[in-house]
């Protein structure tokens, strides 16, 4: 064992505060010699047999066709807007990064131009989606490389309905919350999340407000929200809420409405395909209150429609490269590797619909065919509208998103905030962001 | 000849730097320096960027301009952050009241002789041993909206008949956050006060019974003015660490619902860090400093006037 001398004690800080003070000056972590790595950042699927999928056979097989070692990391989707604000301003981090809907816009001015990866694949693959162009693409440029669309669609239990009168899915909100007050009475509410998190909130409160005819701001960016569409849309919530949600939802994030409704607290809820692939995962753990499978009782549904017309707003992800990385080249080759169709199809099977690819293409694929539950997320990606309607959805629409600006205003209401009220703030908010 | 010798025998001239060394100021100056480099390094060169930073119009991966005091003016009209310092000031106000005043409960009990002192001493400090991320999950599990394992007891005891919402209600979510902070600060007041209470001479207790003092007088008249000074100190740094508060509220409820439970700390992080925004949220963290700044300042003066005393 190495003696512990005061000199030596003072040789190691001096190296460590001349080391510290080094990164301190060039503003970057310490790069520490090594063969090409790719560090690729994603969010723990809901999905998780896909992340197994790329762990255990997909990233090797990259490693070997590739030549370089993919380093892959998951994190909660919640945390990959910090993450990737750390990693811009230390200037060092993971090579590409997943972002959630139009988040890539937020951080265009550090990122790589993706175009020469997307266009050889848009000319392969046909056009993408114009949800996809609108969220990636800044008007000049790809900022960032599309990878999927997670459908979101109500998923709900037949049988329950049924019970509740309603033989197919209600159409409009008024019938949904007549249904929903019945079932919420029989202790089987509604579960919706109006929290802080990325996919289940904003892709109800967004597409809920479409629906009354309110929007964020008009073609010009001027902000609009204080409508009387929107204040009527505010108003139906709040007792929409009381009288069919479950109102814990207040609280929760993307994976509480899988939990209730696989624990069978709730009778409906927007959502990604992730808890019917649950049950179909596990057929025996998830056992209806009559015995049968639950796979056998969930049916999929669009959002109902609203004196406006019907919409939807889909969680969209596709990859960043910040302009930091060291390994540029690698990590476009790993995504043109990572699209190229066989490889893309298996992690695509592996989702078994929960996430749509981001060309028309894909609509022919034999997963749509094989479970008649799953087609109405076929076409997911040729409805939806994107943050910030009737404006762009570039970075002032992605801070609106991030800060929950929306999703608040249904909150506020939804806690008891009188509708004018809420939707006054909302107003407030937005103008301090459209200026 | 010999004293030619006697000549040569002279003691070598020392170098520069040991008589340097040998002068006090010198050294006590060489002594400090790691500390003045580590300070500078982690606490006045953040401190320094911070407000460099709130000055700027910075967004994430965008240097900025120097936009002066605009952003402090953007969160002095912003509802948000009214509703955060608010919050920040209950938080830090209800819990410091509850730890010390359970604390001190604690402390006094743990003071008596009884089987098993030193073992429920060790106990006592779980709360604040384990890492505050984990034991909040825990708590946020047992607040839980759809499985709260609270709301099955109540419900199990004939308690309440329906859910209570824990995180979704505005007032509930702060009481949650307020509960877990108190549960995980008793320990250290608990454990600070009774190092307190040990110095004190158990001759003067014993006097004044033996003058008839009931427990209650010797309390505050013996105990509580003695133990002020320790009383202070322990005070003082819960306050500055429940005010700067993050984990729990960021664990538990996120800030929310609808930013109804933000400190002024995890407003500043979904404002500088999760949405990008890096010279407001530097903003926000820094309107937490004059505060904490003038509690200090206030403190530190009264325990030197109690020391003096």
């Amino acid at each position: 064992m190495m003696k512990v001398t005061r000199r030596n004690v003072l040789k190691s800080s001096t190296a460590l505060v001349g080391g510290m003070a080094g990164i301190l000056a060039t503003g970057r972590a310490p790069a520490f010699a090594q063969g090409t790595t790719v560090h690729w950042l994603r969010w723990n699927d809901f999905v998780p047999a896909s992340d197994t999928l790329l762990r255990r056979e997909m990233l090797p097989e990259a490693e070997k066709a590739l030549g370089v070692k993919i380093n892959f990391e998951t994190v909660n989707a919640n945390d990959l807007q910090p993450r990737i604000t750390s990693a811009i301003q230390s200037g060092s981090g993971p090579d590409l990064i997943m972002l959630n809907n139009n988040h890539p816009q937020l951080y265009a001015a550090s990122c790589v131009d993706m175009t020469d990866v997307v266009e050889p694949l848009a000319k392969a693959e046909g056009a993408h989606y114009a949800l996809v162009q609108a969220n990636s693409n800044d008007g000049k440029k790809w900022i960032s490389m599309p990878w999927a669309i997670i459908g979101g669609m109500i998923a709900y239990r037949k049988s329950w309905f049924e019970e509740a009168g309603a033989s197919s899915f209600p159409d409009t909100w008024e019938k949904y919350r007549e249904v929903g007050k019945a079932l919420k009475a029989k202790g089987r509410p509604i579960g919706q999340t109006l929290g802080h998190t990325f996919g289940d909130a904003p892709t109800f409160a967004y597409p809920y407000l479409w629906s009354w005819g309110g929007k964020e701001v008009d073609e010009s960016g001027k902000v609009v929200i204080n409508s009387k569409e929107t204040v009527d849309s505010v108003k139906f919530m709040t007792g929409f809420w009381k009288d069919a949600h479950d109102e814990g939802g207040l609280a929760w994030d993307d994976t509480n409405n899988n939990r209730a409704f696989l624990s069978q607290t709730i009778s409906a809820t927007l959502n990604g395909a992730s808890i019917y692939i649950e049950s179909l995962r596990n057929p025996d753990r998830y056992i209806s209150e009559k015995g049968a499978q639950l796979k056998t009782d969930i049916l999929h549904a669009a959002l109902p429609k609203g004196p406006a017309g019907q919409f939807s707003m889909h969680t969209y992800h596709s990859h960043v490269l910040p302009t930091y990385s060291k390994n540029a080249k690698a990590a476009k080759d790993f995504l043109r590797w990572a699209h190229s169709k066989p490889v893309y199809e298996k992690w695509f099977v592996s989702q078994k619909g929960f996430a749509t690819p981001c060309t028309p293409e894909w609509e022919k694929h034999k997963v749509w065919t094989e479970d008649p539950v799953m087609e109405p997320y076929k076409i997911a990606g040729r409805l939806a509208r994107t943050p910030g309607f009737a404006g762009p959805a570039d970075a002032k629409a992605a801070e609106v998103l991030s800060k929950y600006i929306v999703t608040d205003m249904y909150a506020k209401a939804a806690q008891g905030m009188p509708a004018e009220d809420a939707v006054k703030w909302a107003e407030s908010e937005l103008k301090k962001i459209y200026v | 000849m010999v004293v030619a010798e006697t000549q040569v025998y002279m003691p070598q001239a020392p170098r520069t730097r040991q008589r340097l060394l040998e002068d006090e100021r010198w050294l006590a100056f060489v002594l400090l320096v790691p500390t003045m480099v580590l300070l500078g390094m982690f606490i006045a060169y953040p401190f320094v960027r911070g407000i460099l930073l709130s000055v700027t119009n910075s967004r994430v991966g965008v240097p900025g301009d120097f936009v002066g005091l605009a952003n402090y003016y953007k969160i002095w009209n912003d509802g948000i952050f009214h509703t955060s310092v608010y919050n920040t000031f209950l938080y830090t106000g209800v819990t410091t009241v509850f730890k010390l005043a359970l604390g001190l409960w604690l402390a006094l009990l743990l003071n008596r002789n009884f089987r098993g002192k030193a073992f429920t001493r060790a106990f006592i400090l779980l709360p604040f041993i384990i890492p505050t991320v984990l034991s909040t999950f825990a708590w946020k599990w047992m607040f839980d909206p759809t499985f709260s394992v609270l709301n099955w007891l109540f419900y199990h005891l004939n308690l309440i008949s329906g859910r209570i919402n824990w995180l979704g209600d505005p007032d509930l979510a702060m009481i949650s956050i307020i509960v877990v902070n108190v549960w995980r600060g008793v320990p250290f007041f608990a454990i600070s006060l009774l190092a307190g209470l040990q110095t004190i001479s158990p001759e003067l207790n014993e006097a004044a019974a033996i003058d008839g003092a009931k427990p209650r007088q010797r309390f505050w008249y013996i105990t509580w003015p003695l133990l002020l000074p320790v009383t202070m100190v322990v005070v003082l740094f819960s306050i500055i660490q429940t005010f700067a508060d993050f984990q729990i509220v960021y664990v538990m409820t996120g800030g929310g619902p609808a930013n109804a439970t933000h400190l002024f700390a995890t407003y500043a992080y979904q404002i500088g860090v999760g949405t990008g925004l890096l010279s407001e949220g530097a903003a926000i963290s820094l309107a937490m400093f004059p505060i904490l700044f003038l509690v200090v300042i206030v403190q530190l003066l009264y325990i030197r006037r109690v020391e003096v005393r």
